[in-house]
């Protein structure tokens, strides 16, 4: 699969990715989608398409643990975020929900270039780079293998035994 | 085997296992908060996870503190479905009115030295003041708390942040909290846990390491906990508590130090808490709003240092918003007992609902466009109270009573001499 990157900078919290007083009116990604990045990036949300990933420098997602910030964002039907590094909390609602956030050094990639993942790496296909990232831990992987904390409790009914 | 630090001690106490930074670990929750900016989504959460039953019922509660009260029927209706929930599954209720769920864990005992207490919120670090391994989680953790009890956690290695000596007159908490971001900045403890110590901790009383923990998560941190000594069990009262001090070989990614004589009345220019600044350094910049509450700002101390600034300094200035939000209702009585209230409201002082208020935009006033606001709220963000047009500054509530004074950003030790 190649996937196309749409590219943003540093420290983009929580309230850029989807503002706190949309949450008033509705809760469902499918609406929430509308509204992706309006503070920052008007045009962002009409301009979405299939195989879509947001590339990052550090920090994503800072700001509110709103889990929203990342419904919104697998509403809009983009799976992966790749960011030189994730604030914590949206780090782990991205495990729980089955975006795969991927660290990795983003500075090379630019806006529409496309890109291949594999395990460990990402590769850039216009550029030729192959970009090196970095492993989830076991239970986070387990997390995501089963897309999420909702199949993972409809599968197991709890945390297992690590 | 090496020491550990306070946050290893809990987590491996939480977990039954040897938790080291790095380790993900199953912890037992002594303690989960939802709001309802995050409650009904895990709801769903619960629901899609095939959830019947609340494991452990008295181990969490519900605070209706983001809409306090409901501007709209949609968040009216976002209450009636927590309040159901609740009363089915024998779950405590924080009701609208009684303040920010941050707040009430504390005042109310549910978060405890040595405990481990979650909120699905990200300001739940603010409990740490208290000895509590205490983070933020979201939704669908709560949902799976619901669930199991339990939930899984990094050990965050720990920055020991070593306090010295006392604050100057005019200088505050928050300047603390304000310097200490600007040092690491926004994520500058990513992941990691911040652990206080120093002599100048015991200088801190209570409500002043609350203010301090609560900006952990501007930086960046999993938590900010702070030691447990003769402070923490005064305030505590009888309450039950199981203090966790740091092992003498505990092992730390880097330690700060920093000298609390040194510092100076700070402010957080827009749009991230970490651009903070000398007061007295800040270019004359008018302020429209200022805005006294939060879970950072929003306690009896807050107000009466913004008070002792806005009598010195003769009231408001003309033109200048003030909206008052207190933390809690206990908040709001005692300021309505001993007559900061009254005074407050003398001065035109705007007074609503306790709870989050303005600070997020979710209720109460919304500033307009062009507006500066100085508040005591811990994030700036662009849009944040609301309005993308609105530049928001942060500062300790007696910075903001000298601009509330004066109309521009001050330096409260310029009023108060």
């Amino acid at each position: 699969m190649i996937y196309r990157a749409r590219v943003f900078g540093d420290d983009i919290n929580t309230d850029y990715i989807i503002a706190s007083r949309r949450k008033r009116d509705s809760l469902d990604p499918a609406v929430l989608r509308r509204y992706l990045f309006e503070e920052i990036a008007p045009e962002f949300a009409a301009s979405v398409e299939p195989g879509d990933v947001i590339v990052a420098g550090k920090n994503f997602g800072c700001g509110s643990a709103m889990e929203v910030a990342v419904t919104a964002v697998l509403g809009a039907g983009i799976h992966v975020v790749l960011a030189r590094g994730f604030a914590r909390t949206y780090y782990r609602n991205a495990v729980n929900n089955g975006l795969l956030p991927v660290i990795c050094d983003t500075t090379g990639i630019t806006e529409g270039d496309r890109l291949r993942l594999e395990a460990d790496r990402v590769w850039n296909e216009n550029t030729g780079s192959r970009i090196a990232c970095e492993p989830l831990p076991e239970v986070m992987r387990k997390i995501i293998d089963e897309g999420g904390l909702v199949a993972y409790f409809r599968r197991y009914g709890g945390f297992e035994a690590p | 085997m090496a020491g550990k630090t306070i946050s290893e001690k809990i987590l491996s106490a939480k977990s039954g296992r040897d938790a080291r930074a790095g380790d993900v670990v199953i912890s037992r929750v002594d303690c989960a908060l939802g709001t309802d900016g995050s409650t009904p989504m895990a709801l769903d959460y619960f629901e899609q996870m095939g959830g019947e039953r609340v494991r452990d019922p008295q181990r969490v509660v519900f605070a209706l503190d983001h809409y306090a009260p409901p501007p709209s029927r949609q968040t009216a209706l976002l209450h009636q479905r927590m309040r159901a929930f609740a009363s089915q599954h024998d779950i405590e209720v924080w009701d609208v009115g009684e303040g920010i769920g941050h707040q009430l864990m504390v005042e109310r005992g549910r978060a405890l030295p040595g405990g481990l207490a979650v909120g699905a919120d990200s300001h739940a670090v603010t409990y740490g003041a208290l000895n509590t391994f205490a983070t933020g989680i979201g939704s669908s953790d709560l949902a799976a708390i619901l669930i199991s009890g339990e939930i899984w956690l990094r050990v965050p290695q720990s920055i020991r942040i070593t306090l010295n000596g006392t604050l100057a007159p005019g200088v505050y908490p928050k300047d603390v909290a304000l310097a200490l971001a600007k040092e690491l900045g926004a994520d500058g403890a990513n992941y990691q846990a911040l652990e206080f110590a120093g002599a100048g901790v015991c200088t801190l009383d209570l409500e002043d390491r609350l203010v301090i923990a609560n900006f952990a998560i501007e930086m960046g941190a999993k938590n900010g906990i702070f030691p447990a000594d003769e402070k923490t069990f005064a305030y505590l009262g009888g309450r039950k508590d199981e203090p966790v001090e740091a092992d003498a070989g505990a092992s730390y990614s880097r330690e700060i130090r920093i000298d609390l004589d040194r510092l100076t009345p700070m402010v957080a220019l827009p749009h991230t808490p970490d651009r903070g600044m000398d007061v007295a350094q800040a270019p004359g910049i008018a302020a429209q709003m200022v805005y006294l509450g939060t879970c950072t700002g929003g306690r009896v101390r807050d107000y009466h240092q913004a008070l002792g600034v806005l009598r010195a300094g003769g009231g408001v200035a003309p033109g200048v918003q003030l909206v008052v939000t207190p933390a809690s209702r206990q908040v709001l009585e005692t300021l309505t007992r001993d007559g900061s209230l009254a005074e407050l409201i003398a001065m035109g002082a705007v007074i609503q609902t306790p709870g989050c208020g303005s600070c997020c935009g979710t209720c109460g006033a919304i500033p307009g466009d062009g507006v500066n606001v100085i508040s005591t709220a811990n994030r700036n963000f662009k849009g944040r109270m609301g309005n993308g047009a609105a530049s928001i500054y942060l500062a300790s509530p007696a910075t903001c009573a000298a601009s509330a004074v004066r109309g521009v950003i001050t330096d409260p030790r310029e009023i108060t001499g």
